[in-house]
């Protein structure tokens, strides 16, 4: 492999990081915040979206792609909150009775979501996508028309004058940070949510232990190759099932940790972006469509959020509209997840090319390949070129 | 018995569904005193709104590129063109025809770079398609800001730059399409003659373009990639044609759209516009491998015709709305139905 062929691939490998990098550095002086202020919003964000980002991992491990389905988590999640607000339990009590109630919702939810992949394998991507939206109608549905009239709330204060369907906004006061504030350590002048980081690190350890028990090895080998597990008799289908429900759960989870933080619930769009951040965070962390760590998981929350601390304010200094910056943070966040998609689809079809070449017998062969190759027409990086 | 079976297997389940429930809502609707005659003139002119933006589903959906995601190029492609044209002050036919001749330009030129990407993620175009399409509506939204427009009309008045989030085409070309040789029926009943005639013609143009010899090699690769290689189709490049067409259909479909609709929509508007196309045209009968134009004529009229038909009928029934919420799950729950059906080869 000589050297350009290297850092091509190398590059490939870490475009999207290395991207992020320039793009963030770059911004932070002309944003004017000072570091101290961008480290504090950092590590409160690393507290808010971590756990939910880790949500995303089992099925990456199953070979089930980014699981954009983890926004039916999302809702239970909320579903649960609505419940705990309603019935007016406080403090982190009232996230465990969230979480309790969640709970069974998201199993639920995952284990349809499941069902639904298994029938669209290979596209599971854009069908867990599609699958987020039409449960949001459900979702939309229950909220709006079922609660406080099929089903009786007791705290009118949060039903919709006409006395029907749960307000726009709820106000999360009676749980707000009620996790994040059970144990707070000030150290060299940054504030830490001590708990909730011990439950994002409880979570990682699960994920770590989890791999290499036989249903983790399972999975894993469902996500080589799904032919190859069939017929070493792992049931696949099932395995898949259980990826996905698991990720549910954790989404759900993770969406009380963050509203928790964040004080007050959009009731009907507060989810809409769940899965787009964790997703543009999991791939700026250096991630892949097969691939993913913890480590991809902490560096992506850390980069995409600073930029997203930064890149108003740098809109507003160096364009004089912060609506330049806020629709910027979009595009890169939209665009950072077609670019990981194209690379790693590019990557897999020349991963394949040479394969054929080796087998073929380098140089000899690269004039089959090309004639094989799908209309090659002299895309970059083809096989042939050794 | 045997026939109806196969017609209702082919046809599927949510499409019959569909079918009853919209003509439910028609009988119904006298009962809940919703006018028909006004009933049909929108369904009518909402079909021949959108029914260009389905029909640039057809050729990607036929060269294999599976449903366009990235349809929102196209419509951008016609904000700019549409744009254009009232910047330069063009009114009435010259300022339609003007913004479909200035959005060309840009259609090629995206619709090539996009089919550049395509080709190179084979199997993968869907949901790569989808973020491109976002990510460029971002981008977009930074260009509508900053783009050096002075039309009075179009920019911020205080600030005397940026585009409006709408701009009103009246005194342009509103409903240029829809006005031209419209009958009109008694004081609620309008035929859009115009409208629906520059909506077959291009329906035509596309039944000819897929039974031409281009037409018959790109379907052939949407059907069988491999065998249209060995029988020596260049894979790619029917593609790209497919995907430009697109892009292409995209942009007069929007242009169309605004007519009829009277305003333009820039910033975050192009992003909601494409799942209805998608949608649309699965309720038509298309798969993501197959497509003709009786799936378009079907599917935007049964589509279009719910959106119309549930507001007024159910909100007169239940004194609530929730349209919004139908709509949400057929058009999604109809996409869904379609990605995990199982694909049959075609007979």
């Amino acid at each position: 492999m000589s050297a350009q062929k290297k850092f091509v691939k190398f590059f490939s490998q870490y475009a999207v990081v290395i991207i992020f990098v320039v793009i963030t550095v770059a911004a932070i002086p002309p944003s004017g915040l000072s570091v101290k202020y961008i480290l504090q919003e950092i590590i409160t964000r690393l507290g808010r979206n971590s756990f939910l980002v880790l949500a995303l991992l089992l099925p990456i491990y199953a070979g089930m792609g980014l699981n954009f389905g983890m926004t039916l988590g999302a809702m239970a999640g909320q579903i649960g909150l609505i419940f705990a607000v309603n019935f007016g339990i406080s403090n982190w009590h009232g996230l465990l009775f969230a979480l309790l109630v969640g709970l069974p919702i998201s199993v639920f939810l995952g284990w349809i979501c499941g069902l639904v992949m298994n029938r669209a394998k290979g596209r599971e991507m854009v069908t867990g996508y599609i699958l987020a939206f039409f449960i949001n109608g459900i979702y939309q549905f229950f909220v709006m028309y079922m609660l406080g009239s099929v089903i009786p709330m007791g705290n009118r204060a949060i039903v919709l004058s006409r006395g029907y369907g749960i307000r726009n906004t709820l106000n999360l006061e009676s749980v707000r940070q009620s996790l994040d504030n059970i144990l707070v350590l000030h150290v060299l002048g940054f504030t830490v949510p001590v708990v909730t980081f011990i439950i994002i690190a409880l979570l990682c350890i699960f994920i770590v232990w989890f791999k290499k028990t036989k249903l983790g090895q399972d999975m894993r080998a469902v996500g080589q190759d799904m032919v190859v597990a069939e017929a070493a008799g792992i049931p696949v289908e099932k395995t898949r099932i259980v990826a996905i429900i698991i990720s549910t759960v954790l989404a759900c989870a993770g969406q009380i940790i963050f509203l928790q933080n964040m004080g007050n619930l959009a009731t009907y769009n507060a989810h809409d972006q769940t899965g787009f951040f964790a997703v543009a965070a999991i791939l700026v962390g250096g991630a892949s469509v097969t691939h993913a760590s913890i480590a991809n998981v902490f560096i992506g929350v850390m980069l995409l959020h600073s930029m997203f601390v930064v890149s108003p304010l740098a809109g507003q200094k160096l364009f004089g509209s912060a609506m330049i910056g806020e629709y910027f943070r979009q595009f890169i966040g939209y665009g950072v997840i077609a670019l990981s998609l194209v690379l790693y689809a590019w990557r897999t079809r020349k991963a394949a090319a040479d394969a054929r070449l080796s087998l073929r017998g380098g140089a000899n062969g690269s004039t089959k390949v090309r004639a094989v190759k799908n209309g090659a027409n002299g895309a970059p990086g083809n096989g042939g070129q050794a | 018995m045997r026939n109806l079976k196969t017609f209702i297997e082919d046809f599927g389940w949510p499409r019959i569904i569909i079918f009853l429930f919209l003509i439910l809502l028609f009988i119904m609707a006298p009962f809940v005193r919703v006018r028909l005659d006004a009933s049909i003139s929108d369904v009518l002119n909402r079909f021949g709104q959108n029914a260009i933006m389905v029909l640039a589903m057809v050729p990607m959906i036929q060269s294999g590129c599976g449903l366009n995601f990235g349809l929102a190029l196209g419509i951008v492609a016609g904000l700019l063109g549409a744009t254009l044209s009232l910047q330069l002050q063009l009114h009435g036919i010259l300022g339609f025809l003007g913004a479909i001749a200035l959005a060309s330009p840009f259609s090629l030129v995206f619709g090539w770079f996009y089919a550049k990407l395509l080709n190179k993620v084979k199997g993968e175009e869907m949901t790569i398609a989808m973020y491109v399409g976002f990510s460029f509506i971002m981008f977009m939204c930074i260009m509508w800001l900053i783009l050096p427009y002075n039309n009075p009309t179009m920019v911020w008045g205080y600030a005397g730059k940026g585009l409006r989030t709408t701009i009103t085409v009246e005194g342009y070309w509103l409903k240029i399409l829809n006005n031209f040789l419209a009958i009109k029926i008694g004081q609620f009943f309008v035929f859009p003659t115009g409208l629906l005639l520059f909506v077959g013609l291009f329906a035509f143009l596309m039944w000819l373009f897929l039974r031409s010899k281009t037409g018959t090699a790109m379907t052939a690769v949407g059907s069988n990639p491999d065998f249209a290689r060995a029988s020596g189709v260049n894979v790619d490049k029917m593609r790209t044609i497919s995907i430009i067409m697109s892009t292409f259909l995209g942009a007069v479909g929007i242009i169309v759209y605004e007519q009829s609709f009277g305003f333009i929509q820039l910033y975050t508007a192009p992003s909601p516009m494409v799942f209805p196309a998608v949608a649309a045209i699965l309720i038509g009968g298309a798969s993501i491998n197959k497509a003709s134009m009786v799936n378009v004529l079907v599917g935007t009229i049964l589509f279009q015709g719910l959106l119309t038909m549930t507001p007024s009928v159910i909100n007169s029934l239940l004194q609530t709305d929730m349209s919004e919420v139908i709509r949400i799950i057929v058009s999604n729950g109809m996409i869904l139905y379609a990605l995990t059906r199982k694909i049959k080869v075609s007979k």
